[in-house]
This record gives structure tokens, C-alpha cells and sequence, in this order.
């Protein structure tokens, strides 16, 4: 029986198989940042212990940095939160003394650390990857085993090398067809969850696939993947083709020469075997998919721009009603209007779902030659990383978004989870390329709606949710 | 680790499906660098008015009097009840930190999210997951019952009801017996050194280029 792409990573990982079920898993890569880090460092000194392997490990600060290019410019020290400004200071600190490399705040490569390390080639096919962030899953873009992990698995890792594991099940999603015009990788996760709810991927590692997924870039899978989480799945998998070798070709810590034909052979391996069998599968059609809008407070409360936010009397359980009365309630939303009627005060493009150049381009397309709408009280642009920054700069999209009206900001995680000083104030309503609704997730009483950044930028605009499909580019009608 | 072997304690309710460790701990206190008081900032955006800041003081502000856990009923509970997919989201260890600091040992829920039940086993405190129909037999009980407590057996892997029910529930044996003995997952791992040692070496072979130093 062949074995899936999941199998094959975990296989080639396994230390030790317990009779209790229970693995011993290898780690190849370790990604830290300030937040989930410093009591896992506290443990390791508590105990006199050393990391096992210090080159498993990178670091770099990206959740609670400041994006404001004047405070980034005055350093660290000038950061006017004092307890933000301990927490940067504490992983700078516990870098330097376990030796672990860091990049450091104002390097141009410091960015999201799901950013980051593919960008660096610091993550690879074939890796087992851990970061004590759930956005993990990112990584298995390029065909590797990634997931977020908790503190004190962090100072697991760092202490063993390993992650005490038990395998999960397989569950492939195949999308088929080609997605239309102005529909993204982004829509594609949002209907995935939509279709099988927030829970519908725990237990399981999720392999994307099907001809639409085979067709997206990496970026696109690297955002397809993000979400496993919100499916309920630790880990998102894509299989490595000539699009992640392209993908990964060149970058900073990728092998070279010899070490880089004997990594292709391996790589060229990390796809389900065509007898594999799946614990479960389900197929969507690419063409089904419309520009999504999440209208809740959990990602699986999402439709295509051109639908309705439910009513209650369409729910079936008492669970299901007392859920979307309170969704509504906090949204500030009644049920049966059109989505196209929700108008945002706030538009956010960052975070390490959709951040890339590829994200910068789509929002950007749309807003060329158009201003921000006179209702949008704050439009923010983040880029993922300084390098994502540099290109943007050297391609004219930061000029784009600032004649726009649009605020171009330092590389962070910034309004995706508000723990900076970039949030909404209670009641504001943002259209926000994150990955999380959840009640007061982008600041306290604060209303988000996920979308992709092309239908952000489209919200931005214009005032309201529009379908980005009936808003011609200025490229696409130059090309018409 | 605090062992766990059999605990007896008040329920209290969390109500509702999905609930995210953004709401029960919320990011603004993930700055602390801290593996301790986060219990009084539990369910934050819930159990008070206002917006909590880590620089609070937590007895000055306004509670919210329509959450239950601000209930004089349930004060001191230490088991909680909740619905499906508890612990989703961010994989904050925060949110455990908070449960258990709070003073909740046990955690009853018809299921939870991957990573925050990974956690919670880290940090001693209990999931345990039965199914959606009796989870809902247990809220009803609750509140119907003032002063409605449960009692957890690990050992015998049992939820024994005031009126004499045994419900059994299934708990991953290496977790159960890492919390009977109150045993850190560390020091159990590093006991196989040598076959780490030996995988390594295997691994490094065969995979030289995960291996290289990273000079940032």
C-alpha cells in the first residue's frame, strides 16, 4: 500500500514508536518569536539545561513590534510600551545568551516569521517544522511537516531536539478546475472551512490538492495552507513540484551544488502515492468558489460576496441559534442583509496569510488610480517582511497605496492580533486579510470580516463589500 | 507538574460552542514574560466591562454581572463544562496558564481543539471529552443543582455524578499516566538520549543540508 505525503515526513522522522501510541519525532526546524518564547527559555535556565541543537533554531520578532517607521527607526529602547519593549528585549537577550541565531528588529529580513522563514530557505521540503505559533502550518507549502506548538513544548524541542507526537489521520482536500478570475488562494481557504467547519480538521494533517491547488503559486499555497488551522487541522500540506523548487532555488539557506541535486531527489519523493489511502476526502469544484466574506465570529461563518448573512430561523439546533444570535449581536449585523451591504471603517492587508508580494500586487491592482472611500477611517498596509517591503518600493506599490490614502507600515504581525498598537476600537467594523474573526481578536469589540486582499482593497474603495470580479483593474481594462 | 489523580470540585458553565483562546486569554496580556497570574484576567472581554490592561488593577473594575463565573454560585469552581471545539485558535499556552491559575482543574467538553488540548495536559490541567449528549445532560444538571460539583477519577477513568452516575471517558494513556505521576514530558524524553543520538547521526547523513549552521 503506498503512503501518503503525510506518512512519508512523519516516517522519516520517527525516533521511536511506543507501544502507547505515542512517537518521538525529530525536529529539523525551530522557529521562535518574543511571545511564546521567554517562559520556555525560563524553564531550560530553571532546569540547566542547553538547547540540543543550537542551528535547528532561528528567531526573529514579529507579534508585538511596532510598524511605525519612526518608532522601528528609534530602536528598541524608545518603544513606549515598557512591558512590549521587556518582551522584544527578553528574546534579544535569551538569543544572545543560548547563542541561538536571531534576526534582529531593523534587518530587512525581519518580517512574520511564516514570512521569514521560507523566504530565507530557512524552512525546506521534507522538514519537520515547529514554531509555538499556530500559523505553523504555513510552512507545509513547501511539502514539509509543520505546525505551531505550545510553550512548553517550545522548551521541548529546544531541550531535546523532539516533539512527543501522535500520528494524526489523513484527510485530503482536492480542489478541481480552475478558480475564476479574481478568486484567490485565500477563497479557496475560506470555502474549505466554510464547507467543513472550524473542527472539521482536528485530528487530522490536511494534503491540499486537485489542479486548482497544483495551479497556485506559493504564495497562494503558502495561504491555502495558513488556514488548516482555522479547519481545526495542526497542519496543512501541499506536494513538492517544479513550483516549490523554483520557489525555493536561490533562497538564502537553501542547499547548493552537490547538496542541492541530493535535497532535489528526496524532494522530488513528497507527494501521496497513487495507491495511498485517506482516512477521509472530499473534492470542491474550483468554479464554485466566489470571493468570500466571513460575516461572524468564527471563520466558518463565511459566504460568497453576492450572499446574505443568515437568519436564525434557517438554524436547526438550539446551539446553532444561541451561536448566531450572539455572532449577529457582536457583529452588529441582522440576519438576511446583503453581504454588499456591510460597510467596513477600517481596511487591514498584512499578516502571515496574505502579506507576500504576490498579496501587495492583488491590493494593489485594485486601488491603482482609486482613493480610499471618504467612510474608511483607517486603511493599513503591512507588509509581511522588510525584503516583501523592498520589493514592493522597487515595484511602485507603496506610491499606489499612499495616493490612495492608505497608510504603508514597518513588516509585523500588526492588526491580526492587536497586540501592538495597531487595533480597532470597540465597535469599528474592519475588512481584514487576517485569519481570525474571533470576538475581539483585531482589538476589544472590535468586528472583522476575512477577506483576500483584492477584496479588501475592493471594500477600501468603494466603502463596502463589493465583489472584486465587478470592479475592473485599470491593468485588466488597459488589457480588454 | 501538579499530579492528577482524582479531583472533586464545583462546575461552572462556558456555554457556548468554539470558544477561542482569544477570549480566554486575550493578547493584550501574552506581553507578560510570565508563566504566572493570568487567572484574574481570564475570559477578560467576558467577565468585565472594560478593556483589561496587563497594568490593571483587576478588583477596581466593573464586572460583568451576566457572566456566569461572576455568579456567587459557582465561585470556587474548578471544573468546567463547555461545548464543542473548545480551545480552538491560537496556540497560546496562555490559555491553560489562565484556566489553571484561575483554579480549574478538569475541563468537560464534547470536544477540543488539537494544540490547546496538548497544553493542557502540559500544564496538569484535565480534558476530558464525552459526548455532546451527555455534556448537555451535565449542563442541565448544573443548572438545575446549586452547588452541583463532579468528581474525576483518572485512574479509574471515570465522571461519578452526584446522583450516582459513572460516565466513563477515554483519556490518551501516555498523558494519563504522565499526569497520575505529576511527570514532566521532558525528563521522560530525554531518558531515550541514545536513540536520539543514534537517529541523528542516521538523519544527519542522509539529510546533510538540514544540518548546515544558519549565519544570520
Amino acid at each position: 500500500m503506498g503512503q501518503t505525503l503525510y506518512d512519508k515526513l512523519w516516517h522519516s522522522h520517527l525516533v521511536e514508536q511506543r507501544d502507547d501510541g505515542t512517537a518521538l519525532i525529530y525536529i529539523d526546524r525551530h522557529l521562535l518569536h518574543e511571545v511564546t518564547s521567554p517562559q520556555a527559555f525560563e524553564g531550560l535556565r530553571l532546569a540547566g539545561r542547553q538547547p540540543r541543537r543550537i542551528s535547528a533554531n532561528i528567531a526573529v520578532p514579529d507579534h508585538n513590534v511596532s510598524t511605525l517607521s519612526t518608532e522601528r527607526k528609534a530602536g528598541l529602547q524608545a518603544l513606549p510600551d515598557a512591558v512590549s519593549r521587556i518582551q522584544l528585549q527578553t528574546l534579544d537577550d535569551n538569543c544572545a545568551h543560548f547563542a541561538i541565531p536571531e534576526i534582529p528588529l531593523n534587518d530587512p529580513r525581519q518580517g512574520i516569521v511564516h514570512v521569514m522563514g521560507p523566504e530565507q530557505g530557512a524552512t525546506l521540503p521534507g522538514m519537520t517544522i515547529v514554531c509555538g505559533d499556530s500559523h505553523t502550518s504555513t510552512h507545509g507549502a513547501l511539502g514539509a511537516l509543520a505546525h505551531g506548538i505550545g510553550t512548553s513544548e517550545v522548551e521541548h524541542v529546544l531541550a531535546t531536539g523532539c516533539l512527543i507526537q501522535r500520528k494524526m489521520k489523513n484527510f485530503r482536500i482536492n480542489v478541481e478546475g480552475q478558480l475564476a478570475p479574481g478568486v484567490t488562494a485565500k477563497d479557496m481557504a475560506l470555502a474549505i472551512i466554510g464547507a467543513i467547519g472550524t473542527a472539521g480538521g482536528t485530528g487530522f494533517a490536511l494534503e491540499f490538492a486537485g489542479s486548482a491547488v497544483r495551479d497556485l503559486t506559493m504564495e497562494g499555497r503558502m495561504t491555502l495552507c495558513n488556514m488548516a488551522i482555522e479547519a481545526g487541522a495542526r497542519a496543512g500540506l501541499v506536494a513538492v513540484d517544479d513550483t516549490t523548487l523554483d520557489y525555493v532555488r536561490g533562497k538564502p539557506f537553501a542547499p547548493v551544488g552537490d547538496l542541492w541535486t541530493q535535497a532535489e531527489t528526496w524532494w522530488r519523493t513528497l507527494h501521496s502515492d497513487d495507491d495511498a489511502l485517506f482516512d477521509r476526502e472530499i473534492t470542491l469544484q474550483a468554479i464554485d468558489i466566489a470571493p468570500q466574506v466571513t460575516w461572524g465570529t468564527s471563520p466558518e461563518m463565511v459566504t460568497g460576496v453576492n450572499g446574505r448573512v443568515p437568519s436564525l430561523d434557517e438554524m436547526t439546533s438550539d446551539t446553532a441559534r444561541d451561536g448566531l444570535a450572539r455572532a449577529l449581536d457582536y457583529m452588529g449585523l441582522s440576519g438576511g442583509m446583503a453581504i454588499t451591504d456591510i460597510r467596513p471603517d477600517v481596511v487591514f492587508i498584512g499578516s502571515c496569510t496574505n502579506s507576500r508580494i504576490e498579496d501587495l500586487r492583488a491590493a494593489a491592482a485594485v486601488v491603482k488610480g482609486r482613493t480610499v472611500a471618504p467612510s474608511i477611517e483607517q486603511a493599513l498596509v503591512v507588509p509581511g517582511s522588510g525584503l516583501v517591503k523592498q520589493q514592493a518600493e522597487a515595484e511602485g506599490l507603496d506610491r499606489i497605496f499612499l495616493e490612495a490614502g492608505m497608510e504603508w507600515r514597518e513588516p509585523g504581525c500588526s492588526m491580526c492580533l492587536a497586540m501592538n498598537a495597531d487595533k480597532l476600537k470597540p465597535g469599528q467594523r474592519c475588512a481584514s486579510t487576517s485569519n481570525r474573526n474571533f470576538e475581539g481578536r483585531q482589538g476589544f469589540g472590535g468586528r472583522t470580516h476575512l477577506v483576500s486582499p483584492a477584496m479588501a482593497a475592493a471594500a477600501a474603495v468603494t466603502g463596502h463589500f463589493v465583489d472584486v470580479r465587478d470592479l475592473p483593474t485599470l491593468a485588466q481594462e488597459g488589457a480588454a | 507538574m501538579q499530579a492528577f489523580t482524582v479531583h472533586k470540585g464545583l462546575v461552572a458553565p462556558m456555554d457556548r460552542a468554539n470558544v477561542d483562546t482569544d477570549l480566554i486569554m486575550p493578547k493584550q496580556f501574552l506581553k507578560s514574560i510570565k508563566r504566572s497570574g493570568f487567572g484574574p484576567n481570564l475570559f477578560d472581554e467576558l467577565r468585565y466591562l472594560d478593556e483589561g490592561q496587563p497594568d490593571s488593577d483587576n478588583s477596581k473594575r466593573p464586572k460583568n454581572p451576566d457572566f456566569p463565573l461572576n455568579f456567587p454560585r459557582y465561585e470556587g469552581a474548578s471544573v468546567l463544562l463547555a461545548r464543542e471545539n473548545f480551545g480552538c485558535g491560537s496556540s497560546r499556552e496562555h490559555a491553560p496558564w489562565a484556566l489553571v491559575d484561575f483554579g480549574f482543574r478538569c475541563i468537560i467538553a464534547p470536544s477540543f481543539a488539537d494544540i490547546f488540548r496538548s497544553n493542557c495536559f502540559k500544564n496538569g490541567l484535565l480534558p476530558i471529552a464525552l459526548d455532546a449528549a451527555i455534556v448537555d445532560d451535565l449542563f442541565k444538571a448544573m443548572y438545575d443543582n446549586e452547588g452541583y460539583s463532579l468528581e474525576i477519577d483518572l485512574e479509574q477513568q471515570l465522571v461519578l455524578t452526584p446522583d450516582g452516575h459513572r460516565i466513563p471517558f477515554e483519556v490518551d494513556g501516555f498523558r494519563r499516566d504522565c499526569l497520575l505521576k505529576g511527570l514532566d514530558d521532558i525528563g521522560i524524553t530525554l531518558q531515550s538520549e541514545a536513540a536520539i543520538s543514534a537517529f541523528e547521526a542516521q538523519h544527519a547523513q542522509r539529510f546533510p543540508w538540514v544540518f548546515q549552521t544558519l549565519e544570520v
